[in-house]
């Protein structure tokens, strides 16, 4: 609305507008709602607090290359904060008090001041920009000081006797002559248990028992906050002033003592104790929420299979790793190479089971089909003889072909994959191959032959 | 005459109950086969081969293709079709080198592949470790492990593992012939055989497999020609090596042979 500031008072701005509507200020929810996007800005930088009522602080030492630059950065934490309809302004500058009175009074919504440039930008900037208090800004202006550059030539100690301390130390730390730390605000809280040994300990049976103490005392907190551990990592701190680390992953939430100390016992031995453990602290890296457990009447927590494997699965991923565990998921697709895909072990399965009885399919089937010497004298006939693997194999019976042709639409163009004629043939001795011949019959070209897989 | 034709019936059954206790008894001693269960092959002549009339569960078997197959079909099917057959249908654990094997093979031997979990291990002695861990949880039916040879301790240990938490293990020997001691409680090789054509059919008829009884606890070494199980027969809870052919001891075999 027009004619309508901050500022203003009520009566003033609704005899503007009368439709207006007024709200009281919750100054509360305000600190609380400035506090939430404080700790969403730290995926900005680390090191972030709110500061007054209306403004947030980042330090961005070290921070700024990982969005290109600078500007890239506040361009990127202004467009993320109108995304949310807030309207910000940001600035960077080599000190804080710099950068509290650029953004709020540089005119832009997002500015860079280049090191060691500060003095130059903030001189043509009111001296409120100086984060003083009212009556103070006010006696300045009395004395005709303006703008802040007036302030740097006047000796610091008659400033302070005409104007208090306060001129001069604001004007120090904005110009990065008096040094101003910045707290920052707690990062979340993580839930570990430390271990403080009397004696330093070296021998795997102390470690052991250890760490049985520290998992307990964790497991019980995480039991009252209702959560389970994704990660947990064991640091081990020696006399040497050098750290042991382990860590474990689990497949689902866990708070159970015993499933995560048989998941560290696999790796308890790759702790060098070196002359001595001093201290020992269990971290949970990854937590997530995992409801209590319904006793049973016996007072033990019911057993349930799934749970079972989970915990089967933690134990052979943890040392194996993850991968090297799948579940095969039937999918249709024509094509031997892409009829199995693999998903998670725990993944709920989707896919029915069922495979269509009329494609028979091989029990084991080569990863890549492999080349053979094949005789096959009548065009599109099954070969009479062929050789694998140093070894000939004579067919006494055949079933086909069976033409799979490849899926034009996953490859288009000219180097889409051949069409294949499959055969099942069986040899003398009764063992039965699956075998394929490269693309169409021509005349003019020896076919190749691949042998793809073996029935039972 | 009846007198006497009746009183060779009475010792015949006496003889018949006597038998079938101290079964029960050497079952009860060897510890297994008893309250974990048996798995019928539903093949009278196998079952009866048998001195717990099926396949134990909560044991370790081993099985081994026969010949110098690289492609190790049919004892995979072989045992595809006893794991088709486990109740309660729990998941399958599968440790293998080489990631070779084909659900949808595997589903036509009528395997619900949802319930398979493969694991594939660098080395061997990973494969035993993995098998161990498996058949030490209770959420499996079955733990299968593919290796090249199984050595006494290392079967031993299965076996215990097996016993302890009601899982059976199976262990699928990639090469055959190395036929070591081992403390598994049978021994299978599986052998192709050409197939029985159909009749005014072309082509390859049914599939038939020479199943050998190699070692059992308890039992004599046998062989069977048999059909090869699919999954026509898998409504049955029993495992489909139907209309054994021709059955002999393996001793009287090779003897024929020699």
């Amino acid at each position: 609305m027009e004619g309508i500031a901050p500022g203003m008072g009520v009566a003033d701005a609704r005899a503007l507008d009368p439709s207006l509507l007024v709200e009281e200020a919750d100054f509360i929810a305000d600190a609380a709602a400035l506090a939430k996007l404080a700790q969403w800005c730290d995926r900005f930088s680390p090191w972030v607090t709110s500061c007054g009522a209306d403004g947030i602080l980042l330090d961005v030492t070290g921070c700024a290359h990982l969005f290109g630059d600078e500007a890239g950065l506040t361009r990127r934490a202004v467009a993320r904060l109108a995304r949310q309809g807030i309207d910000a302004r940001a600035a960077i500058a080599d000190t804080l008090g710099a950068a509290w009175a650029i953004s709020r009074f540089g005119g832009a919504a997002a500015l860079t001041v280049p090191r060691g440039s500060v003095a130059q930008a903030l001189a043509a900037l009111p001296v409120a920009a100086l984060r003083l208090e009212s009556e103070i800004v006010a006696l300045l202006e009395r004395l005709g000081l303006q703008r802040i550059g007036e302030l740097y030539s006047l000796p610091r100690a008659a400033l302070a006797a005409r104007c208090g301390d306060s001129v001069a130390l604001r004007l120090d730390q904005a110009l990065g002559l008096a040094a101003e730390p910045l707290s920052p605000l707690p990062p979340k809280p993580l839930l570990w248990s430390h271990r403080s040994c009397s004696e330093p300990i070296v021998t795997a049976e102390a470690i052991a028992a250890a760490l049985r103490e520290l998992l307990q005392h964790l497991t019980r907190c995480l039991g009252e906050d209702g959560l389970g551990v994704r990660r947990l990592s064991l640091a081990a701190y020696r006399i040497d002033s050098r750290v042991e680390r382990i860590a474990i992953g689990t497949a689902f939430p866990s708070r159970d003592t015993r499933h995560l100390w048989r998941l560290f016992e696999e790796k308890l031995e790759r702790i060098d104790p070196g002359l001595g453990i001093e201290d020992l602290v269990l971290t949970a890296e990854s937590v997530e929420k995992l409801a209590a457990a319904q006793l049973g009447l016996d007072g033990e927590v019911a057993r349930s299979d799934s749970a079972d494997l989970a915990a089967l699965v933690d134990r052979l991923a943890n040392r194996l790793g993850m991968r090297a565990l799948a579940r095969p998921v039937l999918r249709e697709s024509h094509i031997p190479e892409r009829a199995v895909r693999f998903v998670a072990p725990l993944a709920e399965p989707q896919t029915p089971a069922r495979w269509n009885a009329a494609q028979l399919r091989p029990i084991r089937l080569l990863p890549r089909p492999e080349p053979i010497e094949a005789m096959a004298p009548i065009p599109d006939d099954p070969p009479r003889l062929f050789r694998w693997r140093q070894r000939a194999h004579r067919v006494r019976h055949a079933d086909g072909p069976e033409r799979i042709a490849p899926e034009w639409w996953r490859q288009p163009g000219p180097s889409a994959p051949e069409s294949r004629d499959y055969y099942r043939v069986e040899d003398e001795e009764g063992q039965r191959f699956w075998l394929y011949r490269a693309g169409f019959y021509h005349t003019d070209s020896t076919p190749r032959w691949f042998l793809h897989g073996f029935f039972g | 005459m009846e007198q006497i034709e009746n009183m060779n019936k009475a010792a015949e059954t006496a003889r018949q109950a006597r038998l079938a206790d101290l079964r029960c008894y050497l079952a009860e001693a060897e510890g297994f086969g008893q309250e974990a269960g048996v798995l019928p092959f539903a093949a009278p002549a196998i079952d009866g081969a048998l001195p717990w009339r099926g396949l134990p569960l909560a044991a370790l078997h081993e099985i081994e293709n026969a010949g110098a197959t690289d492609g190790n079909g049919a004892a995979s099917l072989f045992l595809a079709g006893i794991l088709a057959r486990l109740v309660p249908a729990r998941p399958v654990l599968w440790c293998l080198q080489r990631p070779d094997l084909h659900a949808p093979g595997l589903a036509l031997a009528g395997l619900d592949v949802r319930r398979l979990v493969l694991l594939r291990a660098p080395n061997e002695r990973e494969i035993l470790w993995a098998m161990e861990e498996g058949l030490r949880s209770r959420a499996l039916a079955a733990v299968v492990g593919e290796v090249d040879s199984l050595s006494m301790p290392a079967s031993r240990r299965l076996q215990l593992a097996a016993e302890s938490a009601g899982v059976t293990g199976f262990v699928l020997h990639r090469n055959a012939g190395q036929a070591t001691v081992s403390a598994a409680v049978t021994r299978w090789r599986i052998a192709v055989l050409p197939s029985a054509a159909v009749a005014g059919e072309p082509g390859i008829g049914r599939p038939r497999w020479r199943v050998e009884l190699l070692r059992c606890r308890g039992g004599m070494p046998m062989a069977w020609d048999v059909e090869a199980c699919d999954a026509q027969i898998r409504t049955t809870r029993h495992v489909a090596v139907s209309a054994a052919l021709a059955d002999r001891p393996a001793l009287l075999r090779i003897r024929a042979a020699g």
